[in-house]
């Protein structure tokens, strides 16, 4: 166990310091420069240029940028190139505001998977798991992007509920319980769009996990002793074709600090997704990089908790 | 599962079930799967419509124009007839209709639907054969010759190579001369003291030795780029580079090899134990024919699965892409811009929304069930014997 834990961890630190030098390299090596954005600008000259190159460290050669940017990351100290901010605090206050669309989008994808996908293998090849297989299906390959468009049209034109935004102008002064309903029903279209997909795929996962466990011969031994389906189904399959599941708790985190570009641009919900997105287009690289670390880091703790997880759900498993 | 059935399927002469090639059980378990075969039907028709929208819309005088411009007659919506007398008669379109409508310049959706069926194509094709081919290289190395060291010579070899391919490109011919000869130097230094010299490894020089595994080295690049959101990434380098349609291809196409070579990997670890293998080897076989001729073929099942699946989710990461407003560039027309343009005329030509987001939705559609079906057949353990 601690061998494994040791293990893993040096494992894991060395694959983040070359997530590190890949994403450096990735962001500095593409042409262009920070400096060159606005070209046009005529408050920037050449000595303007020159002052920001130095002041942002681009005038050093690569690998003492590296190491800059990492010591600043971790002392904490970096900031935007956009506006000088510190980048922590910036991503942090996009944090909360996707923090809600995270929670609710997971809540709805863990919630709505399970049932669909058990009663659909239940039900194998029942019209109900034709349906439902051809509409996760569907739901897969929708561009997510047209199924928000639909989805305000009818929410607009038959429910005449606002969308666009975090909550609508001028509310400040609207009861609590106004502004509570307001806030709500933002957040309706934008996590349904999140959870959308990920029901799909989790459905589907659900369905022939419980397939697996179904055609076990422990199942069919429950059945024959005389046990009530619902005990089979429930007690003895369902339980074991969990264990996959139980893991997949650690996968969860990296979609903390992912939030959807797309979706958080057509509902210009001021997010994680957009703030990438923003930063991507002013080439503001700290931005970009910092979360780029981030995401690395929740990824690679994803997998390391997902791991202990299975071992302590699964007893068969020595790591 | 009935007895008849069963003795329906074999022949009555023999007793043995009736011989079929590997391709034809495929064929013919497709057939029956419904919603896989019409996913291939889908693609092929989506296939023919996109040759055919290059033909009829590239060139400097094509037979419908994506590009033509008719201020008069914008936002008109699907089917509507064009007006004879404020268009110039080299305006008109070539069908007499507007089958999908017009934009909110008067262009035809229709023609650049058609032109962006090639966009699609292209991409999801190109895409997915860039990140096969990495994924096949990659995966077939770990898998086959993943627990061979990979020595200090090696990486010396190499590093100076990569020095002399960079001056190369650099301009520098002399440095990249003098790279290259002190490449090949080790190299055949290795190659003498490796032939001179079989003691136990503890005894060998430094330079000939292990440092990591091939397949150390190629999973760590897996776990690596794993790391990344894709999307994000993908985002990203679109970004930083110049707008062109190659440029997404090749972005999508290596940030998307690591299933493939996950698999491969796996496909090449079990089936280099098996019997047939060490049967080629005992005959003396080459180790690229057993590579190529022997294992690949068994390998290429989960690799086709995970290619179709692969060219879905290619096509709507560029319809992604082109409705953020990146790759490419403009006057020309992809399924996300036309979707993209349209979103502003959400209300009042939801057509430009809707023509794009369903088409879409359908070829997308279809490579996932054909995919999956793909799956399926492919997995004897899931195949219902009949």
């Amino acid at each position: 166990m601690t061998a494994f834990l040791g293990r893993s961890l040096i494992q894991k630190t060395i694959t983040l310091f070359l997530v590190s030098v890949v994403s450096f390299l990735i962001i500095h090596l593409a042409p262009g420069e920070p400096s060159q954005i606005d070209p046009l600008n005529p408050k920037f000259s050449p000595e303007m240029v020159e002052r920001m190159r130095q002041e942002f460290h681009l005038d050093k050669p690569l690998h003492i940028q590296y190491l800059l940017f990492y010591r600043d990351l971790f002392s904490g100290r970096i900031v935007s190139w956009r506006d000088n901010l510190p980048v922590l605090n910036k991503i942090g206050e996009r944090f909360l505001n996707s923090l809600p669309l995270f929670i609710v989008g997971t809540l709805l994808t863990w919630t709505f998977s399970f049932p669909v996908g058990i009663r659909s293998a239940i039900r194998r090849d029942g019209p109900f798991d034709k349906t439902t297989t051809f509409l996760a299906y569907v739901l897969i390959s929708i561009p997510g992007f047209f199924f928000a468009y639909i989805l305000i049209i009818l929410v607009v034109t038959q429910l005449h509920v606002p969308v666009i935004g975090m909550y609508s102008f001028g509310i400040d002064t609207a009861s609590p319980m106004v502004r509570f309903m307001d806030r709500v029903w933002h957040l309706v279209l934008p996590s349904v769009l999140g959870a959308t997909g990920g029901i799909a795929v989790l459905s589907r996962y659900v369905r022939s996990q419980m397939l697996e466990i179904i055609g076990q011969d422990y199942v069919r031994t429950a059945r024959a002793k005389g046990l009530p389906d619902d005990a089979v189904y429930y007690r003895h399959a369902l339980r074991n074709a969990l264990l996959p599941f139980v893991t997949m708790f650690g996968l969860i985190l990296p979609g903390l600090i992912g939030g959807s570009v797309i979706i958080e641009s057509i509902f210009s919900w001021p997010g994680m997704g957009r703030m990438a997105y923003e930063a991507i287009l002013a080439r503001d690289y700290p931005v970009i990089l910092t979360l780029n670390f981030i995401t690395a880091v929740l990824v690679l703790v994803g997998t390391l908790i997902s791991d202990l997880l299975y071992m302590v759900v699964d007893p068969r498993i020595r790591l | 599962m009935t007895a008849d059935t069963r003795n329906s399927a074999l022949d009555a002469a023999t007793g043995l079930p009736p011989a079929r090639t590997p391709w034809e059980e495929t064929w013919r378990l497709l057939r029956k799967n419904r919603l896989a075969f019409s996913g291939l039907l889908i693609f092929v028709i989506f296939f023919l419509v996109a040759v055919a929208g290059i033909l009829l819309t590239a060139g400097s005088r094509p037979v419908l124009d994506p590009a033509q411009v008719r201020l008069q007659e914008k936002l008109l919506p699907p089917l509507s007839l064009p007006n004879h007398e404020v268009l110039p008669p080299e305006a008109l379109p070539p069908l007499g209709r507007y089958l999908l409508g017009t934009d909110d310049l008067g262009r035809d959706v229709f023609a650049r639907m058609l032109q962006g069926a090639w966009v699609s194509l292209t991409v999801g094709f190109v895409a997915v054969g860039i990140a096969v081919i990495i994924g096949i290289i990659l995966g077939g190395l770990a898998g086959y010759y993943g627990d061979q060291e990979l020595e200090v010579g090696h990486l010396l070899v190499w590093t100076t190579g990569v020095i002399a391919a960079f001056l190369l490109l650099t301009n520098r011919p002399a440095g990249a001369a003098a790279a290259a000869a002190a490449s090949a130097v080790i190299w055949i230094v290795m190659r003498r003291e490796r032939s001179l010299y079989e003691g136990p490894p503890s005894r060998r020089r430094w330079f000939t030795r292990g440092l990591v595994s091939v397949d150390t080295l190629i999973m760590r690049a897996v776990d690596v780029m794993l790391c990344f959101p894709s999307f994000f990434l993908i985002l990203t380098v679109v970004a930083l580079l110049p707008a062109s349609l190659y440029n997404i291809m090749v972005v999508i196409g290596l940030t998307s090899w690591m299933g493939t070579t996950r698999f491969v990997r796996a496909e090449f670890l079990s089936l280099r134990e098996q019997d047939f293998v060490a049967a080629a080897r005992a005959l003396g076989i080459g180790d690229m024919r057993i590579i190529f001729r022997h294992i690949m073929p068994n390998a290429m099942a989960p690799v086709l699965v995970s290619a179709t699946l692969g060219i879905a989710t290619a096509i709507l990461t560029e319809a992604g892409l082109s409705f953020l407003g990146f790759g490419v560039p403009p006057p020309h027309a992809t399924w996300g811009n036309i979707l993209s343009d349209g979103k502003q005329f959400i209300f009042d030509a939801p057509w430009l929304t809707f023509a794009p987001g369903i088409v879409i939705l359908i070829v997308v559609l279809a490579f996932n069930l054909f995919g999956e079906g793909l799956r399926d057949i492919m997995n004897p353990k899931l195949r219902e014997r009949n």
